[in-house]
């Protein structure tokens, strides 16, 4: 049995190992009551040009309600300029210094640019920033962004709102393997609480998604399964798995079986 | 003098970007950021405007 040590990130403790969005619900209430559901005590959010649809203080006094830890993104950006400049304003408006760093290197697939990732969380980790990239599955990009300083890394499972679930289940357990003390959140791609608890169970410290909940037929059912899927994962992980076999291994005794050999 | 807010050209009479911000009706919460660069509620009092500028006032939204 593995120890069962609580979620940290930077040096903060969580219970749930569940963050959540807060875009694409129904209604601003659904969004409430899914968030409340989920059980999650860290939820994402942005910032957008004021006058734009949604942007303002309506918003931002539901999730102030919440009374949940804030995780500012920087969604859409394309540039380390854009994303440094949006992290700055985010610290300012949500007085964080977490950013979860989102930087688009291609729009297709809206797959994280590996090469600008870095550079701008160098800068950000330099700016006293506590910077949660989102990333792609590759441990070598993995093993650069912990040595600049990141504490958490969050590579991806499938390519944002796709819900694809782990893609490549091999890779991430690599990076698991290979980046033991670093705290790893599978961010974007899921859409069944099985991938969430699939994600636990290779030894990842939690999950972060939105579209999966948002996008459900009843978005809070759904937050309530994928609160579940993380602690069945987790407890999976603790427990410790049994070794797979590839030969079939009778579970009820075969000693004093009746009619032995009997049967032609 | 010709002033770009929130990717929309405008004309503008105001000479701090404090000032202007306040002329925008800008509603709290927000940021601010002139040409690209982020800049502290604290400077924008002190920071002076020049034509061409281009200023973006961010609020809260909804991320994933």
């Amino acid at each position: 049995m593995r120890d069962d040590k609580p979620l940290t990130i930077y040096g903060q403790k969580f219970e749930s190992r569940l963050l959540i969005g807060s875009a694409l619900y129904p209604s601003p209430h659904i969004m409430q009551e899914a968030i409340s559901a989920s059980q999650s005590q860290i939820v994402t959010v942005s910032l957008r040009r004021q006058n734009s649809v949604s942007a303002g203080d309506d918003f931002w006094q539901l999730i102030k309600d919440t009374g949940l830890k804030v995780l500012p993104n920087t969604a859409g950006c394309h540039s380390v300029k854009e994303a440094v400049t949006l992290a700055h304003m985010c610290r300012e408006v949500f007085a964080t210094d977490w950013i979860k760093l989102e930087l688009i290197g291609d729009e297709y697939n809206l797959q994280p640019d590996p090469v600008a990732l870095l550079e701008a969380t160098q800068i950000l980790l330099s700016e006293g920033f506590k910077v949660l990239p989102y990333c792609t599955d590759d441990l070598v990009l993995c093993q650069r962004l912990a040595a600049l300083g990141c504490d958490v890394l969050m590579p991806w499972g499938a390519p944002i709102g796709t819900g694809k679930g782990l893609l490549n289940p091999y890779n991430l357990s690599m990076i698991r393997q290979r980046l033991p003390d670093i705290t790893l959140i599978v961010d974007a791609g899921l859409g069944l609480p099985s991938h969430a608890c699939q994600a636990l169970e290779m030894g990842y410290d939690a999950v972060l998604l939105n579209s999966a909940i948002a996008g459900a037929g009843c978005p809070v059912t759904m937050a309530r399964a994928f609160n579940y899927a993380v602690q069945a994962g987790r407890a999976a992980y603790v427990a410790q798995a049994m070794p797979e076999k590839d030969v079939a291994a009778p579970s009820t005794p075969t000693m004093g079986m009746p009619f032995w050999h009997q049967s032609n | 003098m010709k002033i770009t807010f929130n990717g929309q050209a405008i004309e503008s009479t105001e000479h701090t970007l404090q000032a202007f911000i306040d002329s925008m009706g800008a509603k709290e919460p927000y940021a601010v950021a002139l040409n690209g660069q982020f800049v502290p509620r604290s400077q924008c009092q002190s920071t002076h405007l020049a034509q061409g500028d281009s200023i973006e006032l961010l609020s809260p939204i909804q991320g994933g």
